[in-house]
Formats: structure tokens, C-alpha cells, sequence
């Protein structure tokens, strides 16, 4: 097609140019290079044509405006001839189009927890019909060096900052550095968001000793690194640091009573289709209760199998993890101690069937979340006696759609105060624009 | 280059040395001038990784023995869905180029991958990140408003274009520039090697389209939206999807009014990719009385595919085939 055009612009530089000039012409090479010129004009103006067409809002494009196979080079020679026709352009700040304007804008998505329940909570009570959460996320890299992530959760009665971090990328020695306020890396749990468990609730030990959904989510910085290891195992270091203040589990009351959270995790594939993660963590903090200083131990496993050629279709996920905690009071330190055991299968492309069992302790005037509600007489400073909550639950998942979930879940427990919960759990999750996936 | 028995060699000579300690000194010196010799080398190495098996294949043909490539995705995978594993990240974090294919292909497991690997230097924008679609021919860039009820549809087009040839040419030549740009000592050798590569696709695509050209215009109905660049090139007319929606599962209805089209255009083969379920297809061909073939969308989809050129080879194999067989 271009070519076409040649011998008409060759056509009209000769007759633009003066019969006696023409005489006075060295030889055609000049002419060549001219039309030489003005045809990697035209394609570095063509190119630029394309890349406004393939930005998003940007009008529709012709069904035969597809990217020419040689947009590359052409968009590379776009710069080099506007510098070679007007020098060094100087930036433009404001003015751009709405379409320009929209391109450094951060992803940006929605994501819906509805939550219906029925039966009977026995002492943990949540409402029969909840907007549970909506979470809304801002992601984005902030320049060469860093990327910012925001979650903002909506619940029924207000608004929290869920996560707000920005991430150092490219730091020497494979260090990775992230500032801001984030969920801790306690154990495997604590660090999911509600739309990625494979739960409508958490387990009873997380509710009972690493302050439940909320879980320890703080603002501080976080230290991490690649350790080198044999064997090709892939061993990560976490080393943080955070203000102090977990809902029943650590309280700030003065600047020095940061509480910090450490963890190391294994991981290696044992095949192509299956893998292991083990992990171990460790936290401590001031006491919400005295004057002293609260400890959290954890070990973590996860086994998951999705052979490669089905994974759409076939996958198991099975978890557990074991938490001890060292909580101080006045009297003898109390040391609590849960787990939970949990497997999830996938069945079909949308269909997944999960079971998880929960033990764990907790003293008879601990918070928990959500609260237990049974009236104890509690003095301050003294937690009261251990009592061990049980629980089973059944779960069948459905998705219409990767952006959207319909899950059921049958959960029986039996609560330390000798009482019994029957509860069927309805949830949907339904997510808009564009959240970033979340990490392995 | 300094092997592992030429070092372990040194070791024993050194052993033997004995003597002063100075001899000991040189002699350690003379082995970790020999370690640093072998690592300098595997340093002269560019780590190349890609996001799939078709851009490794591509990254091989023109890096030759000059480059070191893994990919992140196995051919016989939904390279939509793939587990963003940490043992991928010891391959990112010694990088030094990472190919990707783009336009959101990877969107679900690639970010959090390239956050974590540590690698300043193949994060977006850097100069060892490299979209491979920047330099093809993209096809079904959508026009007008998108919204998700049209299902997993791609905002910036059709990710699947390195199955047209011309589109692995283009790739090929972005990726012997690369390579230059990163390893200018061996330039010549990457430009070199593409010309070669050039030379030896434009004779197999002669081949290719010979064969074809019997069944240049012929109808046929896909699982996925995976062949527009294939069927652009070779002159197929895919009329429908198994998929009532890209990403939807078939629906009883949809799998009907695909029979319904299948009868009334009398179209007899079903093109379906080896990681999607065959049931619903195998019932679609066996009522319309055609076909269901299993092509190979990537590099590494079955053991005998291990280059580009094999690729094109076993699915034009198999689809001359099936035509000759449906007839």
C-alpha cells in the first residue's frame, strides 16, 4: 500500500521542484533519500495513529486497523523524527485528553461479601443477612522502584483500611521492603483476604487466638528476602516490625511497644503437577491485658495438586495449621493452643467441596472475633480458666464465572461453655474492574 | 570454559602442593580465578524468561548456545491460568530478560510473580521486560464498550498471534534486537541466527501453505477463541465456539445452537485445545456426524512439538488429515 503512494509523491517533488533546479540536480540519490524520509514519516505517524486507537476509550478502530506487523519499528522512529524536527520536546504537564489522563490511573477494583445465615450461633451470634464487606482495591506502580496497593473495607459499620503498602521492588541483595499498614505474615490465614478463603468464616483457632477476621493487621514495615537453599527449595525470610496494636491479642500502650512478626517459609514442588509449603512464625507484642509481653508460635503446611493438563478442571488444596499462644496475666502465663485441618477439592471447572475441622483453647475471658457473648463474670488482668471450642464444617463452592462465587457452608461447633452451634452459611462474592491477582 | 572436573582437578593439584603457604595461597588463587573464569562465562550468558513455551522456542532459534531459557508455562497448560508458584521466582530472580506474550494473557499469575522476584530489572518498563505482541499483527481488538457479560474477553485483542508464522518472524526479529541491546558482544550472532531462522521459516511456510491451500475458506467451529491469527493466515472461517462466551463453560443451549450451525452449514470439524474437556465437543461432533481435533496451540503441547517449526508441522498435519477424513 505504501508503495503506491511512492511514485506519486515522487511525482509531485518533481514538479515542486524548478525545472532549472531540477537541472542543477546531482543525481536521483537525494530525491531516493527524501522519499526515503517522508515514507518513515508516514509510518512513524501511522504507528502513532494506532497506538491512540489501541488505548482504552479511545474511538473504535476499523476492523482492518490492526496493528501493522512493523509497528514496532515504526513507533520506535515516531520519537527520533519528532526530535530530529523540532529539537528536545519539552514535557507537557496538564492538557492531555481524557484518554491520556485515565492511562496512569490505578487499577482499580470492587469486591462484594454478602453473607447470609441461618440456625443457630449458640454464643457467637453474626447478623441472618449482612453485606459482610466491600472491599475496594487501588493498585499500581508508583514508579521504577516501587508499587502501591490499597484495600479499603466498607463493612456494615464503617470503613477501614484493610491494607495501604507500597512495595520497594528493586532493592539490592534480594531484599524486598514494604511500608505501610499491612496483614502480618502470621501463619497462612492471617494474610488472605475474606474473597480468598476457601471458608465463608475463619477457623475457630484464628477467631479465638489471632483476633479473627481482622486478624494481626498493623502498620509497620516488613523486611523480606530470597534465602538461597539447595535442592531447589525456595525459602523465603520475613522479618516485621508493626506499631502494636492487634484487637485482643497486642496493645500499644507507649511508642516502645511495637510488636514484631517473623517468618520463614519452604516451599518446593515434589512434582510437576504437586507441591509443599511449609512454614513457621513467630510474634510477640505488648499485652492488652498487663503490663508484660504476649507471644504467638505457628507452624503452617500446605499441600496443593493440580495436574497441569486439567487444572481448569481438577485441583486439591489441603492446609493446616497449629497455634500456640503465651498470653501474660496476672498469675501464671496461660498458653492456649488450636488448629484446624482443612481439604478442598475441585470437581469441575465451577465446582469445588471442602471440609475443615477446628480445635482450639482459649481462656474463658478472652475477646474473640466475632465476640462470644456468654456473660462472664471476669476480673481484669486475669483471663480465666482454658476451654476448648470444636468445630466441623462442610463447604460446596459454585463458580458462574471466574468474577463471581455462590458458596454454602454447613458448620456444627461445639463451644468451650458447654454449647452447641448448628449454622448453614450462604455467601456471595462478586468482583468488579480490575483486582490484581494475590500472591501464591 | 571452566567445568566442574577441570576445578575439582585443580583442588586435588592443590592438595598435592603442600609445601609453604604461599604455594597453597597461589594456588587458591589460581582457583578462585578459575571459579570466577567459569562464572564470568555463565555470566556472558543472557537468562532469558518466558511467560510460554512458543516464546522460549522463538527465544531459542535466535539465541542459540548464547542464552540460557526457561518458561514459566508448559505448552499442554491454559496459559490464562497458570499457579503462580514460588519456584518460579528462582527463575526471575536471576533474569536478566523477561518475554512475555501480553495483552492481559497473563494478567492472573504474572504480576504478583514479577513483584516478588526482587529482579529490578524485568519489571514493566525496564530494559530486560519485553511485550512480544508490541511487534505482531493483533486480530479481534474489541470495538466499542466492553463489559464482562461478554465474558473473559481481552480489551487489547486476541493474545493468541503467535500462531500466524509472520507474527513468530516479527517476534523473532524483536527478540534478536533484544538480545543485541543486552549482549552487544554477540549481536552479529543473534542477527545472524534470526536471518537463518528467517531463511528457514520462509521455506517451511511455502510448505505449510501448500498444504492448507486445499482447505483455504473451509468452516469450522473452535472450543476457544485461541486460532484467529492461524485461521487468518491459512485462510479458515471459524463460524462459531464451543465456549458460548471466552472463559464460559459450554451451556446446554449454546452446545445446541452449535449443532444447529454445524448441520445447517455442514461444518465437520471441532478445533479444540488439550487442556479443555472433550465431552462436550466429542457430543457436538458424533450429532452433526464430524470430528473433534485436538491441535496443539504451543510449543511443548505433546512431546514430539519441541521447536516453532514442529509446531505447525503436527497441526497442519492433523488438520489436513481430519478434512481428508470428513471430507
Amino acid at each position: 500500500m505504501r508503495l503506491l503512494f511512492l511514485p506519486a509523491i515522487a511525482g509531485l517533488l518533481s514538479f515542486l521542484v524548478p525545472p532549472a533546479a531540477r537541472a542543477q540536480a546531482p543525481d536521483n540519490a537525494e530525491l531516493l533519500n527524501r522519499m526515503k524520509a517522508m515514507e518513515d514519516r508516514i509510518q512513524a505517524l501511522e504507528a502513532e495513529i494506532q497506538a491512540l486507537k489501541s488505548q482504552p476509550g479511545a474511538a473504535p478502530a476499523a476492523p482492518e486497523a490492526a496493528q501493522p506487523p512493523n509497528a514496532a519499528t515504526a513507533q520506535a522512529q515516531a520519537p527520533a523524527a519528532a526530535v530530529a524536527q523540532g529539537g528536545a520536546q519539552l514535557p507537557v504537564y496538564g492538557g492531555a485528553n481524557a484518554a491520556a489522563s485515565k492511562v496512569f490511573n490505578p487499577d482499580i477494583s470492587a469486591i462484594g461479601d454478602f453473607i447470609g445465615s441461618a440456625g443457630n450461633p449458640a454464643n457467637r451470634y453474626t447478623p441472618a443477612l449482612e453485606m459482610h464487606e466491600s472491599e475496594l482495591g487501588f493498585q499500581a506502580i508508583i514508579d521504577p522502584y516501587a508499587r502501591g496497593d490499597f484495600f479499603l473495607s466498607f463493612g456494615e459499620h464503617g470503613v477501614d483500611l484493610e491494607e495501604g503498602y507500597i512495595t520497594f521492588t528493586s532493592l539490592p541483595g534480594a531484599f524486598q521492603l514494604r511500608a505501610g499498614k499491612m496483614r502480618a505474615a502470621f501463619g497462612v490465614v492471617n494474610t488472605l483476604h475474606n474473597h480468598v478463603l476457601p471458608w465463608v468464616d475463619r477457623p475457630l483457632v484464628n477467631q479465638d487466638l489471632v483476633a479473627g477476621e481482622d486478624g494481626i493487621d498493623d502498620a509497620g514495615l516488613s523486611l523480606s528476602r530470597i534465602i538461597p537453599a539447595p535442592g531447589q527449595i525456595f525459602l523465603e525470610g520475613t522479618a516485621q516490625v508493626f506499631r502494636g496494636d492487634t484487637e485482643g491479642v497486642f496493645r500499644a500502650d507507649r511508642r516502645r511497644d511495637l510488636s514484631t512478626v517473623e517468618h520463614l517459609r519452604a516451599y518446593r514442588d515434589i512434582s510437576e503437577s504437586t507441591n509443599l509449603s511449609l512454614g513457621g512464625s513467630f510474634a510477640r507484642g505488648h499485652s492488652p491485658f498487663v503490663n508484660a509481653e504476649n507471644q504467638l508460635y505457628g507452624i503452617d503446611a500446605t499441600l496443593r495438586w493440580k495436574p497441569l493438563r486439567r487444572a481448569i478442571y481438577r485441583s486439591f488444596v489441603g492446609r493446616s495449621e497449629f497455634i500456640w499462644a503465651r498470653l501474660a496475666q496476672n498469675g501464671p502465663t496461660t498458653t492456649p493452643f488450636g488448629y484446624y485441618v482443612s481439604g478442598d477439592y475441585q470437581f469441575g471447572r465451577r465446582w469445588f467441596l471442602g471440609g475443615r475441622f477446628d480445635r482450639s483453647q482459649r481462656a474463658l475471658c478472652q475477646a474473640t472475633a466475632p465476640l462470644t457473648t456468654t456473660p462472664t463474670a471476669c476480673v481484669p488482668g486475669n483471663l480465666g480458666p482454658l476451654i476448648q471450642d470444636t468445630g466441623g464444617s462442610m463447604v460446596l463452592t459454585y463458580w458462574p464465572s471466574e468474577f463471581s462465587q455462590v458458596r454454602g457452608q454447613l458448620k456444627r461447633t461445639h463451644y468451650g461453655e458447654g454449647l452447641e452451634a448448628n449454622e448453614f452459611l450462604l455467601q456471595f462474592i462478586f468482583s468488579l474492574g480490575a483486582h490484581g491477582a494475590h500472591p501464591f | 570454559m571452566t567445568n566442574a572436573y577441570e576445578t575439582q582437578a585443580a583442588v586435588r593439584g592443590v592438595l598435592k602442593l603442600g609445601g609453604s603457604m604461599f604455594k597453597r595461597l597461589q594456588a587458591l588463587s589460581v582457583i578462585f580465578l578459575m571459579i570466577g573464569a567459569g562464572s564470568a562465562h555463565a555470566a556472558s550468558k543472557l537468562n532469558v524468561v518466558t511467560a510460554t513455551e512458543d516464546l522460549a522456542a522463538l527465544s531459542r532459534e535466535v539465541g542459540g548456545d548464547h542464552i540460557n531459557v526457561d518458561s514459566i508455562a508448559k505448552g499442554y497448560q491454559d496459559p490464562h491460568f497458570v499457579e503462580p508458584k514460588p519456584s518460579f521466582l528462582l527463575k526471575l530472580q536471576k533474569a536478566d530478560l523477561l518475554v512475555v506474550v501480553g495483552l492481559q494473557l497473563e494478567i492472573g499469575w504474572l504480576p504478583p510473580l514479577q513483584t516478588q522476584s526482587r529482579n529490578s530489572k524485568i519489571q514493566v518498563g525496564a530494559n530486560g521486560y519485553l511485550d512480544a505482541s508490541q511487534f505482531c499483527k493483533i486480530l479481534e481488538i474489541p470495538t466499542g464498550q466492553i463489559t464482562r457479560a461478554m465474558g473473559d474477553v481481552h480489551p487489547l485483542g486476541n493474545p493468541h498471534y503467535w500462531l500466524d508464522p509472520e507474527n513468530g518472524r516479527h517476534i523473532a526479529k524483536g527478540l534478536a534486537d533484544k538480545f543485541s541491546e543486552l549482549q552487544p558482544a554477540d549481536a552479529s550472532y543473534f542477527q545472524q541466527r534470526y536471518a537463518d531462522f528467517d531463511k528457514r521459516l520462509a521455506a517451511a511456510e511455502k510448505g505449510w501453505e501448500a498444504k492448507m491451500a486445499p482447505f483455504r475458506g473451509r468452516k469450522i467451529v473452535t472450543y476457544h477463541r485461541s486460532w484467529p491469527n492461524f485461521c487468518d493466515r491459512f485462510g479458515l472461517n471459524v463460524v462459531d465456539y464451543v465456549e458460548p462466551r471466552p472463559g464460559i463453560p459450554p451451556t446446554p443451549s449454546h452446545t445446541l445452537e452449535v449443532i444447529n450451525t454445524m448441520k445447517r452449514e455442514n461444518i465437520k470439524l471441532i478445533f479444540v485445545e488439550p487442556y479443555f474437556d472433550l465431552r462436550t465437543p466429542n457430543s457436538i461432533a458424533s450429532a452433526v456426524g464430524g470430528d473433534v481435533v485436538q491441535i496443539m496451540p504451543s510449543v511443548g503441547g505433546v512431546k514430539e512439538i519441541t521447536n516453532y517449526f514442529q509446531l505447525f508441522d503436527y497441526d497442519i498435519n492433523l488438520i489436513a488429515n481430519a478434512f481428508n477424513k470428513v471430507k
